[in-house]
């Protein structure tokens, strides 16, 4: 049993006194441990070949760039929900890139830190289109598809609660069984962030026959997560999102980080160390974020790479735009 | 008198021993302590519960099995408890059904008939050799994949259940009565007295099964468009049965039959033992169990009523409900511990010396006889043992709940529960401690039962 093992884990990492910062221990083995999803489209995802893609993988890679000046010095380590807390807690591994909500319990209570939020979501339902339904206050009575040890069941509960709906829930280890046995018609619908639900669709034998309900009826702050105490750690991981989202403020990209070490302007030569050595205080090399945009790109190119336009489930940036254009991806300034 | 020689307490082979022992307990004592000590403070120090506070918080999640009142704003601990209740219930139901399947296969595989055991050998050998992962994921598509939507439910609609009222039932008690005296009558005189008795019987029989189908409502079985049976791929939907006031009654009779026909029991034994005559023991048994609930029944008005399952909106509601999960989980760990236990079954008969057989059908016992009388009760000695090894792999094994989203401990507890408070080690420590006492109760009745069935040594 993965979770017994996992437990087992906690307690001798526990049981063995003090530790070193996370970015010495990170730095000493030689490569970052990413807690990834076991398979999901757009944020973790492996393909045939062993190759990891998506918004969450970027992610890490761009950690492993600003460390290593090499952005394929992780090792992803799959994760089912129910067990990625316990991953982390226990040390298995150093981030957890795992579109995980960021929660007032999960930072008081679990003993994480959420860095920036990478990826704003809500929870919706997927249903099948024969069925007639057009809102969620609709589904009174439904079966409903559901992963285990997630927000999404607690807010499954809640919304049926406030709305004096009854409803079955199937609970279900891992997403892909979930999403398999709403496809065998176990269940009317099946509930999720809705991002993921566009990358479950996918899955199922005729994803025309579903749609995803308009409903959102949670605010799903999706975030990185590191374990509490080490804040230099903490910073890291906060700072490689802003990074991302500040060089797409300022017109960034992989393709031209080059040309932009020339720039004039203050803002640029700051973020890419031309000026200042704002890296050291992080611990890290004074070009540190010129390897984020170099190796991986901003955070518009990522975006667009796992789940927007340049990739399969086209997901428009809605919340997860810059705040210039609507969105709520808001950078503080590296100064 | 000579005194034995006195030596020093160090090298006295038994003291020392116990000086070697007393200091590893310390040592190891020491490092567990330490261990503890240190996780308790490093988790305190990352802010990770350390506590069972979570035990009364709300738990705030569904689940879809609840033999205990159970909703979102219940607290973790009494989640814990409908896990453990699950669990019991798999466990439990699936301990019987493997026994009665187990000793059926194991039998059959010595059987002289090349059908029987050639069946025997091809169910153990494919059900025991496949993971029991792949089986349980096999018997839940199979289950899910055939069966219709609820719209499109199956419906047992052409024979309904119901209760017929109280003229029919004393004529059919008396009906059922004659029809045994005749037959009884038929047994002791000969020619005329034996048609007329088996008319009578016949003639009994037939208008008791009459007013049991009577259509107009007062028979037992007819036909309705609704019986309240459906089946679909959410589970099996039945009238869920409500008890008024009075249904203690029923209860009382029951347990005052079940007495009764125990006593029965033991006297029948004594007569036989004192007279040689045989009594109808399981005859007067049924008719207790059966006649004194129901005259209790009827004498405290009929305080049973029943829940239907009424289709609305997506799926029935009211009524009770097996799920596709608990079939499929049930059917999956049944089939192939029952593989397990019918090689056990096979060693322990083939470990009776065929003397014994050869001895009983010598004594001119039949074959059912031989096994039943000679053979098995000797072959028990064998098989209690490793059989109670498959009841405690049962009990494991059904952990596996968690890949077809069964809810029982493991999915509820170790599961949700772990995920939503973070508490992973004391829910972890409570999971092993759970399944560590249910195991060890079932070796401590089945240690019970193994004496009772050990050979008296002479």
């Amino acid at each position: 049993m993965r979770s017994v093992c996992l437990a087992a884990g906690l307690v001798l990492a526990l049981a063995s006194g003090a530790q070193a910062g996370v970015l010495d221990t990170v730095r000493q083995k030689g490569f970052l441990a990413c807690g990834s999803n076991t398979g999901l489209a757009g944020f973790g995802l492996a393909d045939s070949k062993g190759e990891w893609s998506g918004l969450d993988v970027d992610f890490c890679r761009a950690i492993a760039a600003t460390i290593f000046n090499d952005p394929t010095k992780v090792k992803f380590i799959p994760l089912t929900a129910k067990d990625r807390f316990t991953a982390l807690q226990s040390g298995e591994v150093d981030v957890l890139a795992r579109n995980g909500t960021w929660t007032q319990s999960r930072e008081a209570e679990l003993g994480l830190n959420f860095g920036a939020v990478n990826y704003f979501d809500g929870q919706g339902f997927l249903v099948r289109k024969k069925a007639g339904v057009t809102a969620a206050k609709e589904l009174d009575g439904a079966s409903v598809c559901v992963q285990q040890g997630t927000t999404t069941e607690l807010n499954l509960a809640d919304f049926f609660r406030t709305h004096g709906m009854k409803y079955e829930p199937a609970v279900f280890a891992t997403s892909d069984e979930a999403i398999k046995s709403y496809d065998l018609n176990r269940c009317d619908a099946f509930t999720t962030d809705v991002s993921q639900l566009y990358a479950e669709r996918l899955k199922l034998v005729n994803p025309d026959e579903h749609m995803v309900l308009p409903d959102v009826i949670s605010k799903e702050p999706l975030a990185p997560a590191v374990r509490q105490g080490d804040s230099q750690w903490f910073n890291i991981v906060r700072w490689t999102h802003y990074v991302m989202v500040n060089a797409e403020e300022l017109g960034i990209t992989k393709a031209n980080v080059d040309e932009k070490l020339k720039s004039p302007s203050p803002e640029i030569r700051r973020l890419l160390g031309v000026e200042g050595d704002f890296g050291k205080g992080l611990g890290l090399s004074r070009d540190w974020a010129y390897r984020i945009i170099k190796h991986v790109g901003n955070y518009g190119e990522v975006f667009d790479r796992g789940v927007g336009e340049n990739s399969r489930l086209k997901i428009k940036r809605g919340l997860n735009d810059l705040w210039s254009k609507g969105g709520l991806q808001y950078a503080p300034p590296v100064r | 008198m000579r005194t034995p020689p006195t030596i020093s307490l160090l090298h006295d082979p038994r003291w020392r021993g116990a000086i070697w022992q007393v200091a590893l307990a310390v040592i190891v004592g020491f490092l567990l302590w330490e261990a503890a000590d240190n996780a308790m403070s490093n988790m305190r120090a990352r802010g990770i519960p350390t506590n069972f506070d979570f035990w009364n918080r709300t738990a705030g999640f569904d689940i879809n099995q609840t033999l205990i009142s159970y909703s979102a704003v219940s607290t973790y601990g009494r989640a814990f408890w409908v896990g453990l209740i699950n669990t019991l219930v798999v466990a439990g139901i699936g301990i019987v059904l493997a026994t009665v399947i187990g000793f059926v296969i194991g039998v059959m595989r010595l059987s002289t008939n090349l059908l029987a055991r050639s069946f025997a050998s091809v169910y153990v050998e494919a059900l025991r050799n496949i993971p029991l992962l792949l089986q349980l994921l096999f018997w839940y598509n199979a289950i899910l994949v055939p069966l219709p939507a609820p719209r499109g439910s199956l419906s047992m609609s052409s024979i309904t259940l119901s209760l017929p009222d109280t003229a029919t039932l004393v004529v059919s008690a008396i009906a059922a009565g004659a029809a045994f005296a005749a037959w009884r009558l038929s047994l002791r005189f000969a020619s005329i007295v034996t048609a007329l008795g088996v008319a009578v019987a016949l003639m009994a029989l037939l208008f008791g099964a009459l007013s049991f189908v009577g259509q107009s409502g007062g028979g037992m079985l007819h036909f309705a468009d609704h019986l309240g049976v459906y089946l679909n791929n959410r589970g099996l939907f039945i009238p869920e049965p409500q008890f008024g006031a009075g249904s203690e009654w029923v209860l009382l009779a029951f347990g005052l039959g079940i007495a009764l026909s125990l006593g029965y029991g033991v006297y029948a034994r004594a007569r036989q033992m004192r007279t040689g005559k045989q009594s109808p023991v399981l005859l007067v048994s049924m008719c207790l169990l059966v006649a004194l609930p129901l005259i209790a029944f009827e004498a405290s008005g009929r305080p049973l009523a029943f829940a239907f399952p009424v289709l609305r909106g997506f799926n029935f509601q009211g009524g009770m409900r097996i799920s596709p999960e608990f079939v499929a989980l049930t059917l999956g760990l049944v089939l192939y511990t029952a593989a397990f236990i019918a090689e056990t079954v096979r060693s322990g008969i083939q470990a009776v010396a065929k003397g014994q057989g050869e001895a009983a059908a010598a004594l001119g016992l039949r074959q059912g006889l031989t096994l039943r009388l000679v053979v098995l009760p000797q072959a028990m000695r064998v098989i209690i043992p490793p059989l109670t090894n498959q009841y405690l792999n049962l009990t494991k094994n059904s952990s596996l709940a968690v890949f077809i989203g069964y809810p029982d401990l493991v999915q509820v507890f170790a599961g949700t529960v772990l995920n939503q408070t973070g508490a992973a080690v004391q829910v972890i420590a409570v999971t092993m401690v759970v399944y560590l006492a249910l195991s060890l109760l079932t070796s401590m009745l089945m240690a019970l039962y193994n004496r009772r069935m050990a050979l008296a040594e002479r």
